[in-house]
């Protein structure tokens, strides 16, 4: 098996975190990881994005090649079109639907989501609301994640056991609420895939 | 040993402390800057006592690693590569007096230039020092390096260049780690002379390290980062060095490249693999990251003999990183492609934070401005260079790091004046201190403004080396204190801020005006863990 998997947004937005979840889930299953990250410059309000691959194999580029990404996890809209170039023919994308605006440019946000609607496989998700129902929207992150889950070869319940890693020093309280945000975006993949 | 989850940054710093680092020195720059942050932060270092603090600038940081290893210990110093030129007087030398404790010189290549200047390629300095080079192509071999570069570094007696680029720096993969490794005791070089470059003895050293230099090529051809692979298909043969050789072989998912290749993760070049690729094949590609150094050196002057592929003659293109696409095409083989970006997605470029004491510096200077007109701001690196983009438009220089004061000074000479400079803090004390000195020599008719956030902000918020002490340093140089203003740049003061830089403007002489008000990302990280703090 392999995923290769495109994390997009904004710089501040929380990728990484979801980059980092993933990794301990993909260790703890035993598979090979690579990660490339955006650091420096690029995070002052700019996009950003993470290469993230795991296979059952090693694994040669920390890039991915262009036209080869399975998946696209964007955290904002915009971004998820921004690397359409890297998704496969038969990529999902699976994109939050709030657009995080900071330029004094950015498109009508209907004709972003049009957008997104026009690639063949997608899931378009409110994270923020998904996350506030589940108790914090800092957890939108983790909705992604959640939702994200669905097209990633590794048992839900590894991913459950990484999220336990990331959040287990910051105690049970906000272990559980990050649990409710992945268990919340999963069941939205579910139900829409 | 466990296996853990490293960026290729963070490789090199375990590397080095399981190998028995005693110092490590640095500046920071990205792509470098994790490699010290990984050592600040680790328990291990800690514990084994081993010297982390940020230097004032690269030269410092070099020459603190050179006395650390006249003492016999292992030192490491990191930088990214245009910090290299800033320290390129005493890593220069350092090969000249070559090394007795274990040196280590980690430069971090940015391709792209994803956050810097240019894309000058550290293995020409090192090439032209005359010292190895080792170059991992994944985060294992990073580790592997730095754990074996001192021992490689003590037996050769030169520093040891260790060069990676964007990608690795900032990419994660797992590493397993090797046993851990004593510091060396403290040992006086045995020859006393050893590190005085008085000519007489310069010229020895020099003659010693043009001995040495078989020696490098030998350990280069039995070295074991380096391989040659054979291949069925002779029409072509491959150089790949670094991490050119993942973006080759992501071509090939059963990983069976056709062609010979030889792997190139240490120099001087393995003369005895280039060689039998050479004889073997009827045509040469290099894969290399940065500049076609490797591509030049096999070509030659006149370019007689078989076809060499690459960067020089357009196979690859000559400037950007490499990635598994551009070598695909290169090897001609047709390669995938995704969808177009529909044509509403816009560009996102980088700005200042909201709420930044750098924005309201720049309100302040461009109404302050407004009766001299447009075009004589000069401003340096950091996160302030983001006064160029809209909606300051606030600045017309950015060259390297203290360029703004000597620019400003340059101009003013040629009669621009008012000339104004604005450097950060940490700037002003990696290179501006000595253009205020040269200016206030001269009396020159130019506004310095420093403005302090009290860290390093772009590289994400490191200690400042004159923290607290600006105002002392400026006096210490000669400016009257007449026309050291500090202010606080905030929205309430905009008009009292405008008028007391409109004051100096207007002076004949050097003025440094200091707006201080703390970066708003460590602000809010020191409050957080104030928080923690005493909540615990």
């Amino acid at each position: 098996m392999k995923n290769d998997i495109i994390l997009a947004g904004v710089g501040g937005q929380g990728i990484l975190s979801i980059a980092a979840a993933i990794g301990l889930a993909a260790v703890n299953n035993n598979l090979y990881i690579k990660q490339a990250e955006v650091h420096g410059m690029s995070q002052r309000g700019g996009d950003v994005q993470s290469h993230l691959r795991i296979s059952d194999a090693p694994i040669a580029s920390d890039l991915i090649p262009a036209g080869k990404a399975d998946l696209i996890i964007s955290v904002e809209p915009m971004e998820a079109l921004r690397y359409l170039p890297m998704l496969s023919k038969d990529g999902w994308i699976v994109t939050n639907t709030v657009p995080f605006i900071n330029i004094t440019d950015y498109p009508q946000p209907e004709e972003v989501l049009a957008q997104v609607n026009a690639v063949k496989n997608h899931i378009a998700i409110d994270a923020e609301a998904i996350a506030k129902e589940a108790g914090s929207a800092r957890a939108m992150n983790i909705v992604m994640l959640g939702a994200a889950s669905l097209f990633l070869d590794i048992p839900f319940g590894k991913i459950e056991e990484g999220i336990r890693q990331l959040f287990g020093k910051k105690g049970n309280d906000v272990v559980e609420l990050n649990l409710k945000a992945l268990r919340a975006g999963r069941e939205f993949s579910e139900k829409n895939r | 040993m466990s296996k853990l989850l490293m960026l290729g940054d963070e490789a090199i710093a375990q590397g080095a402390i399981d190998a028995g680092l005693s110092g490590v020195y640095a500046y920071p720059g990205t792509p470098s800057t994790e490699i010290m942050e990984f050592i600040q932060g680790s328990k291990q270092a800690a514990e084994l006592n081993i010297h982390r603090q940020w230097s004032a600038n690269e030269k410092t940081a070099m020459e603190s690693a050179i006395g650390m290893s006249y003492a016999g210990k292992r030192a490491m110093v990191c930088f990214k590569h245009v910090g290299l030129n800033v320290a390129a007087d005493a890593f220069m030398n350092a090969a000249v007096t070559g090394v007795n404790g274990g040196l280590i010189v980690v430069s971090a290549d940015d391709p792209s230039m994803h956050s810097s200047q240019n894309e000058q390629d550290s293995r020409f300095y090192a090439k032209f020092a005359m010292i190895p080079i080792l170059e991992p192509a994944n985060q294992q071999e990073a580790y592997d390096m730095a754990y074996s570069g001192f021992e490689l570094s003590e037996k050769l007696n030169v520093p040891v260049m260790l060069r990676i680029t964007t990608r690795l720096a900032h990419s994660r993969a797992d590493v397993l780690r090797k046993e851990i490794k004593k510091q060396n005791d403290i040992k006086l070089p045995s020859d006393p002379r050893q590190f005085v470059l008085l000519p007489a003895i310069a010229r020895k050293n020099y003659k010693n390290l043009l001995l040495n230099q078989p020696a490098m090529e030998m350990e280069s051809e039995k070295s074991a980062f380096n391989s040659y692979i054979q291949g069925t298909n002779t029409d072509m043969g491959i150089i790949a060095t670094g991490i050119a050789y993942n973006y080759l072989m992501e071509n090939y998912p059963d990983r069976n490249c056709p062609y010979p290749i030889v792997k190139v993760n240490q120099y001087p070049l393995p003369k005895k693999q280039i060689a039998e690729l050479y004889n073997t094949c009827k045509s040469i590609m290099v894969l290399e990251e940065g500049y076609p150094i490797v591509e030049e050196m096999i070509k030659g002057f006149l370019n007689v003999g078989k076809p060499i592929h690459g960067r020089l003659d357009g196979t690859l293109p000559r400037d950007g990183e490499l990635n598994p696409n551009i070598v695909a095409k290169g090897l001609g083989m047709t390669v995938t492609e995704g969808q177009a970006v529909p044509s509403i997605v816009k560009q996102r470029p980088p700005s200042l934070c909201q709420g930044c004491g750098h924005r309201d510096v720049y309100e302040d200077l461009n109404e302050a401005l407004k009766e001299y007109g447009t075009g004589r701001v000069f401003a340096d690196i950091g996160c302030y260079t983001l006064g160029a983009l809209p909606p300051f438009n606030a600045i017309n220089s950015c060259v390297d790091m203290g360029a703004s004061i000597t620019m400003a000074k340059g101009a003013a000479d040629a009669g621009l004046v008012p000339a104004v400079a604005v450097i950060g803090d940490s700037t002003f004390t990696h290179s501006g201190m000595t253009g205020l000195l040269d200016a206030v020599n001269e009396n020159a008719p130019i506004t310095v403004i420093i403005s302090d956030n009290s860290t390093t902000g772009m590289t994400g918020g490191q200690d400042s080396s004159a923290h607290g002490r600006i105002v002392e340093i400026c006096k210490g140089l000669g400016v009257h204190p007449d026309h050291i203003r500090v202010m606080t740049p905030l929205k309430k003061n905009h008009e009292e801020n405008v008028r007391i830089m409109k004051e100096e403007l207007a002076y004949q002489g050097v003025s440094v005006l200091i707006p201080q008000r703390e970066c708003i990302q460590t602000f809010a990280r020191r409050k957080k863990s104030e928080k923690k703090e005493s909540n615990d």
